[in-house]
């Protein structure tokens, strides 16, 4: 038997004391061989992060000392002196990383900071290093490689950041490759692309990949292998098709259960009388560029949407298509440069003051990010019970009816007295739901709500949601980059390209027969089809 | 970018006029210039020649006008107590003001800003605690009491150090470390909490990724992000440093700007007074345009959003 590239062998890693559980990650066992990639899959909490950090050394120094054994290429990576480190990091061993923005230093040229990677590990003049991160950047298709080399982080898009960082990676051709969460951040078509790299990369490099990843769908396009973690300890690991279509635990079959799949949800009927009627919205922003010429960025073109009561109208796209700015417009966070906004029949256009907080009430908006939507100072029902009193309810009916929505989001009554930092990220989105429907709104905006949840809190969430609209008869515009999800929730679709919606219609009719190349690409860029619609499927609805 | 510099030189302007015309409301309404010059007895008919010959005597709107005028052009007039000119008399002074003004100002970033960042390395530590004790004293403590204080000890106990004027470098200690604690003080404070800000950053993290070194990750990838907030507040404390001279120039009889403006406003001597006013506020503009000038140097992305 050949020898693995690395060798993970009871793997411990301890939480510091008053943490909600003693380890993070707890004898964790597996291995990894040359030209494999291994997925690590699992949620948020299951430790699957801190176990590409353990590799390259960089746990957070407030957690106590790894226990185990890393070994790669004969040495063992938890015990690493700092100077033998430095040379393994970078070089043997390179990583990529989640917020590909966020990780290149903004004040450096991106060329330079690729150079500095190769000038760390080798004695190449600088003319030749110059030229191999040229080379490396046609390698990872960056358009225009040597002007490339020039430009800042800010000036390039996130998909652009990331074919940086893995050129970063690979320029002193790694034997083990760590990609935490590399496309989490980027759109569903760049996320294709990348994923379509990293697989000609190691097909041509050898290269060995420990990929880690929230997403069945990224291991249905990506893994060699699989290996499911939770609450920091390895749940099963087989092969991709093992783990996909024979899981043998229970917790790989929910979680596979839960993946969001391309299967358009049953037709509403019995719509009532219309609650938007948004016509013709177009906002131009206008910046200034180098040399002091306006650019005009058409945010959004002529974009006309309607929504009945009881009904759910997905906005996808990716991003800069401008759906958030539409629905920005609906609720005139943003002011529109024209166009109409009638909700519920009276104009929402020409409002001011009073009268515009008044109308506000009939359109409520959940967030994307449960954790910075709540007031940390505010309990749950008090959060809940702001909205109606605001608007003129006594604080006993407020109080009443923020008990009874707490119980109708799926939490205990007692959770109206404790604070947001109690709550997980799926309750917290909760809270942010019944805060919403505590007004009781005709139409409820969703931006992005359930994208930074796991998939398994997600699919409530989404359940909690159209049951909600059931009950309440509200109008729903849901905003997401993410077909799958769209599919799942909404009776109409409006797919949005460069300010315009391209292409609107049930999400029957779309899947099956788009018209537009634009929905074509999307659709082929979800991850994890070929899985989804292969004949055998385990843990299938 | 013309037009950037050029909005920019229009706000300096109007910041000056701003400082210029409030200066001139202050000295007018606060007593007569001739009375205190001449005593409270002074004859009326003498009172009534200086103002004619100052043009005190005029309606203020003419007198205002004039004095603008007069600023524009760089006449800043006479004193109107030993008639020379006041540019002269600043002249005469200000090198001392800047020699000690910029002496303090290294000695306060070479301890603040290294302080700074080894307490941000060391959060938490006994280190970080020491340093940031010490620095809240810094710059809690009054200038003029760290001032005796130092006096006390170095002139009075030990008879080491000079208590007051100038010449050697001895001269220099004590006035430019008491104009320096403040300064060090909250250099070292900003400069912890930016570099702690800078050390969570995610780019931090992938410099390690690639194999450098802990000392090039601090100075080469943290330092210069967490160097921002440190230059507006290096900006501010350069425009500080003259105010702080006022008091530290009074205690050790320092021949400067500072002792200069304290004696001119007792006396009332109008022209000095605009004058200083007019200086101390330009280096107050000249020292923030050069923070401008150094953000764009830091960061590319103020660059790009200044052209």
């Amino acid at each position: 038997m050949t020898q693995p590239l690395l060798d993970i062998r009871n793997l411990s890693v301890p939480l510091p004391p008053g943490a909600d559980r003693p380890y993070a990650v707890r004898d964790l066992s597996m291995t990894l061989m040359k030209g494999e990639i291994l997925c690590i899959v699992g949620e948020t909490g299951s430790g699957k992060s801190l176990t590409a950090l353990a590799a390259m050394g960089l746990l957070p120094p407030n957690l106590p000392a790894a226990s185990g054994e890393m070994s790669f290429e004969g040495r063992n990576l938890l015990s690493l002196r700092p100077k033998e480190r430095r040379r393994l990091a970078g070089n043997r061993l390179a990583m990529v990383f989640q917020e590909p923005s966020a990780v290149l230093n903004p004040i450096y040229r991106v060329g330079d900071q690729v150079a500095e990677t190769i000038r760390l590990h080798t004695d190449l003049s600088r003319k030749q290093i110059q030229e191999r991160v040229i080379e490396l950047f046609s390698e990872v298709r960056l358009p225009d490689p040597e002007a490339m080399l020039r430009a800042y982080p800010h000036q390039l898009s996130g998909g652009q950041c990331q074919r940086v960082m893995i050129a970063n990676a690979l320029s002193l051709d790694p034997a083990l490759l760590i990609a935490d969460e590399p496309t989490t951040a980027l759109d569903v078509t760049t996320q294709a692309q990348i994923l379509k790299l990293m697989l000609d990369l190691r097909q041509k490099h050898g290269t060995g990949i420990l990929f880690i990843t929230h997403d069945f769908g990224v291991v249905a396009e990506i893994a060699d292998r699989v290996a499911v973690m939770r609450h920091g300890e390895l749940v099963e690991i087989g092969t991709t098709d093992q783990i996909l279509r024979d899981p043998q635990e229970d917790y790989t079959r929910r979680l596979i259960a839960a993946v969001p799949r391309l299967t358009p949800k049953a037709p509403a009927d019995d719509l009532g009388e219309p609650v938007l009627r948004a016509s013709e919205i177009g906002k131009t922003y206008r910046t200034r560029t180098m040399f002091g010429q306006t650019r005009r960025v058409d945010a959004l073109k002529d974009a006309t949407v309607s929504i009945r009561r009881g009904e759910t109208l997905g906005l996808v796209g990716e991003s800069g298509s401008g759906k958030s700015t539409l629905a920005q417009c609906v609720i005139r966070l943003v002011e529109p440069d024209h166009g109409d906004v009638v909700i519920d029949g009276s104009d929402f256009t020409g409002l001011t003051g009073s009268r515009l907080r008044d109308a506000r009430q009939r359109v409520q908006i959940v967030f994307q990010d449960p954790y910075t939507a709540l007031d940390p100072r505010q309990s749950a029902g008090a959060a809940i019970a702001e909205g109606p009193i605001i608007h003129g309810l006594s604080r006993e009916k407020a109080r009443e009816r923020a008990l009874e929505l707490i119980e109708a989001v799926g939490l205990d009554r007692s959770a109206a007295a404790r604070f947001p930092h109690e709550f997980s990220g799926g309750q917290r989105q909760r809270i942010c739901i019944a805060r919403a429907l505590a007004v009781e709104p005709d139409l409820l905006i969703a931006d992005e709500s359930v994208s930074a949840l796991d998939v398994s809190v997600q699919a409530q969430v989404l359940d909690l949601l159209a049951r909600m609209q059931k009950r309440l008869q509200f109008g729903m515009l849901f905003i997401t980059h993410d077909l799958r999800v769209a599919a799942r929730i909404c009776d109409r679709i409006a797919v949005m390209q460069r300010g315009r919606i391209v292409e609107e219609d049930t999400p029957q009719r779309l899947f099956t027969k788009p018209a537009q190349d634009y929905t074509r690409q999307l659709l082929a860029a979800v991850p994890g089809r070929d899985w989804q619609d292969g004949p055998i499927m385990n843990g299938a609805e | 970018m013309l037009r950037f510099w050029l909005i920019k030189l229009l706000r300096t302007v109007v910041t000056l006029w701003l400082v210029v015309t409030f200066a001139f409301i202050v000295l007018r309404t606060s007593g007569d210039p001739v009375v205190a010059l001449l005593g409270a007895d002074a004859r009326p008919d003498e009172v009534e020649y200086f103002r004619r010959l100052w043009g005190l005597d005029q309606p203020l709107i003419v007198q205002y006008l004039n004095y603008i005028v007069q600023m524009a052009t760089g006449q800043f007039g006479m004193s109107l107590r030993d008639h020379r000119a006041v540019i002269d008399i600043i002249a005469e002074r200000l090198p001392a003001t800047v020699e000690l003004g910029l002496t303090a100002f290294a000695i306060a970033a070479i301890i603040g800003i290294p302080a700074g960042i080894i307490a941000a390395l060391r959060r938490g530590g006994v280190l970080d605690r020491l340093i940031m004790t010490i620095a809240v004293f810094g710059f809690a403590l009054p200038n003029f009491f760290l001032g005796i204080l130092m006096i006390l000890l170095f002139s009075l106990t030990l008879r080491i150090l000079p208590s007051s004027g100038t010449g050697t470098w001895q001269h220099l200690v004590m006035p430019s470390i008491t104009l320096a604690t403040f300064t060090a003080g909250s250099l070292a404070r900003f400069t912890r909490s930016s570099m702690l800000e800078v050390l969570e950053k995610p780019y931090m993290r992938a410099a390690a990724a690639k194999g450098a070194s802990f000392s090039r990750r601090v100075l080469f990838h943290a330092f210069p992000n967490a160097a921002i907030p440190i230059v507006t507040v290096i900006g501010l404390n350069l425009g500080q440093l003259v105010a702080g001279a006022i008091v530290v120039e009074t205690v050790f009889a320092w021949p400067g700007i500072g002792r200069l403006l304290v004696v001119a406003v007792s006396q009332r001597d109008l022209a000095v007074v605009q004058g200083l006013v007019l200086v101390i506020a330009a280096t107050m503009v000249m020292a923030n345009l050069l923070v401008d000038l150094l953000y764009g140097l830091l960061d590319p992305r103020i660059r790009e959003a200044s052209t």
